[in-house]
């Protein structure tokens, strides 16, 4: 757990400054916080966990935000169990699906929300571009919004109540090691390629694994799934057939579960090829470690990941979360995020927080000009790189699917159970 | 009067147990476990061909574990008790044999993943002195690894009570053996043996039950590709299916009961000690 606080004496006039900043910018005056000693605690998976989140909500609104990073599981467990052990879940939509009729999150009012109208479409209708397709699996819309107020159920149009913020999602593909490998990759199917036996990796958190899997298995050309968000009993069976019999034959070297896993696999070469998440893709390569993470035919696995208010929260502190989640929305974490890698759900923000040839290479996939640095301060590319997968309408235009919850969850998971134990 | 240790372990042994029982028998959602009296959890996992490979692979670990566990520890304790003279030395160099202990059991066992790796120390060691042409590939993420870390975590859990009886055994019992014309062979296996089995029962039953009831290492040495039946239980918590984790834990709880029966009707450690 890492908690940011700063004693309230020093800090005051600080405060007032960034207050009058951020009022003279986009957002309506925040309230600034200070005196009521405003505490939020959020609990989510890591990849939005950021101190530098903490210290800049503490910075511009006086709320002090006491981050908890868990996996994706122990997350789940928590908003399912443990209601008053948090304010605001920073979860993942699919986590959403799961965690939702609990009631244990409280809708939000999305007309309090001041940049409602900018959230990509992705989020709203399930549309990036007017014309674009909708992928398969859990799709963040379809699990976005409720019936009202006190609503446990989920509604497909913008009812104005929404279950989660979206606040960070991307496109993911596989991690490859070009140096060891030494020949184009375009395939999902090249993950059970034999040629890769025992270098190859897959994550072990059933609800992304078994959607990698489906990419595999369709790009195979073994099977052509109706839906891959929502696989029947039978083609559960066959999705982990296939993969329990690659795992007998010694294709993988090992299964990750956490982030730092991902990462140590792929920098020491006990791995050449495996599911990854964009900044362990980051971690390796700034270990000078040749990494890609390579746009591959058949699409994106995609995710998203939003921020639930607990159903306890009321008061001044609904009213700070409130505050936060505008803020949040407002542009500066968007182009931190960015700057990792991430894609912000109110891009046009973050455009104002980033450098022209830092919106060009992360968002529009230009060529950089200068050195592309990482928010904690280690330069990424030289100028003359260009991002894998190009820019954010090719990469989450291309998106073929995303990480799902399906009616026969419960049957998947126990299967997915047997495959690791296989 | 109850005495306070009844207490302490009705609440912290007794109930606990009781609970994991209940809820082996409710039913699991998603996200929430209702009250039921079902057996559906019982069958399916007697259902599940996996779980017979689980609890074969349980015992694998645990039988490997024992044997590699044993035999060092044997010997460590043997030289310590009937080599070295001095109590002084004795001592000494069974805190010696401590000191791994003083760090982490996780921070011991992930420091052989660099070492094992494909381009690990072992690997490019062996390399560079011709013994090898390729890098090994079961020295990590296999059974290998998995029974190497247990063996260096949980030797020192054979030594101490090995030690401990063999320090008791009266030395004039082995001249006598000698006088009497006993070979050293003969000596160890007709008398310290014997006369040791008390803490060799101790040991084993310390092990045995660390490594049934283990899933970390597991998990971490084989990179997420064995199970015992410790990480069932755990991918079944983390996945919310409380009461089927439950229903795991119990029957593993009854199969190490059964085991430890087993070995008691060896030795009876109480009459011994």
């Amino acid at each position: 757990m890492t908690r940011y606080t700063k004693r309230n004496g020093l800090s005051r006039r600080t405060l007032l400054k960034t207050g009058v900043a951020a009022a003279a910018g986009t957002l309506a005056a925040p309230m600034v916080w200070a005196q009521s000693n405003i505490v939020l605690r959020q609990a989510g998976t890591g990849v939005s966990a950021f101190n530098e989140i903490a210290a800049k909500a503490f910075d511009d609104l006086g709320i002090t935000m006491e981050m908890t990073a868990l996996d994706s599981d122990s997350v789940t467990q928590r908003v399912a169990t443990q209601p008053d052990s948090f304010d605001i879940a920073d979860i993942e939509y699919w986590i959403c699906k799961k965690v939702w009729p609990t009631g244990n999150l409280q809708a939000m009012d999305t007309s309090k929300i001041a940049n409602y109208d900018k959230i990509a479409g992705t989020f709203r209708s399930g549309k990036l571009t007017p014309t674009s397709e909708i992928a398969q699996g859990t799709a963040p819309h379809t699990v976005g919004f409720t019936s009202g107020a006190n609503g446990t159920d989920f509604v497909q149009e913008e009812s104005g109540w929404m279950t989660l913020i979206p606040t960070i999602y991307n496109a993911d593909t596989l991690g490859i090691r070009p140096d060891l490998i030494g020949r184009p990759i375009s395939k999902w199917s090249e993950l059970l390629n034999p040629e890769f036996k025992g270098k190859a990796s897959i994550l072990d958190i059933s609800s992304i694994g078994i959607m990698d899997m489906a990419m595999v298995v369709e790009s195979m050309g073994e099977y052509k799934y109706p839906d891959k968000g929502n696989m029947t009993k039978e083609e559960i069976d066959l999705t982990l057939g296939i993969f329990t019999e690659a795992k007998k034959n010694g294709q993988f070297r090992a299964f990750w579960k956490s982030f730092d896993e991902s990462v140590n696999l792929m920098a020491s070469g006990e791995v050449v090829i495996q599911s990854m998440w964009s900044p362990a893709i980051t971690a390796v390569r700034s270990q000078g470690i040749p990494c890609v993470y390579q746009p591959l035919e058949e699409g994106y696995r995609s995710w998203g990941g939003g921020m639930g208010l607990a159903a306890s929260l009321e008061g001044a502190k609904l009213d700070a979360a409130y505050e936060y989640i505008n803020w949040y929305l407002s542009g500066w974490v968007g182009g931190f995020l960015m700057r990792q890698g991430y894609y912000s759900a109110v891009p046009e923000t973050s455009k104002l927080f980033m450098s022209d040839d830092e919106w060009g290479f992360w968002y529009e996939g230009k060529e950089s000009q200068g050195d592309i640095v990482s928010p904690s301060g280690s330069t990424l590319e030289g100028p003359g790189a260009v991002r894998d997968g190009g820019s954010f309408i090719d990469r989450m235009g291309a998106v073929a699917c995303w990480n799902s919850v399906m009616d026969e969850n419960q049957y998947m998971v126990r299967k997915w159970n047997e495959f690791i134990a296989a | 009067m109850v005495s306070p240790l009844a207490i302490v372990l009705f609440f912290f042994l007794v109930l606990p147990i009781v609970m994991i029982l209940v809820v082996s028998f409710w039913r699991a959602t998603e996200f929430s476990i209702i009250p039921a009296f079902e057996f559906e959890n019982y069958e399916f996992l007697f259902g599940s061909p996996v779980t017979y490979t689980v609890f074969i692979n349980t015992f694998k670990y645990a039988i490997l574990t024992w044997v590699f566990t044993f035999l060092i520890g044997f010997t460590v304790a043997y030289y310590l008790a009937f080599h070295i003279r001095t109590q002084t030395w004795q001592i000494a160099l069974f805190l010696l044999c401590t000191i791994p202990f003083w760090t982490s059991n996780i921070i011991r066992m992930i420091s052989w993943i660099p070492f094992l790796g494909r381009n690990g120390i072992a690997n490019s060691t062996l390399i560079s002195w011709g013994v090898i042409d390729e890098p090994l590939e079961w020295l990590l993420f296999s059974d290998f690894s998995v029974v190497l870390a247990f063996v260096h975590i949980y030797t020192l859990f054979m030594v101490v009570p090995i030690f401990n009886t063999m320090m008791r055994i009266d030395k004039s019992l082995i001249e006598a053996a000698r006088d009497g014309g006993a070979s050293g062979a003969q000596i160890l296996w007709n008398v310290i043996l014997p006369l040791t089995k008390p803490g060799i029962m101790i040991g084993t039953i310390f092990v045995v039950t660390l490594v049934m009831g283990d899933f970390f290492t597991v998990r971490i040495m084989s990179g997420s590709q064995s199970a015992n039946v410790g990480r069932l239980i755990s991918n079944d918590i983390s996945l919310l299916q409380y009461p089927s984790a439950s229903a795991t834990a119990v029957v593993l709880l009854l199969t190490v009961l059964i085991t430890i029966g087993i070995l008691l009707r060896f030795v009876n450690i109480r009459k011994e000690l």
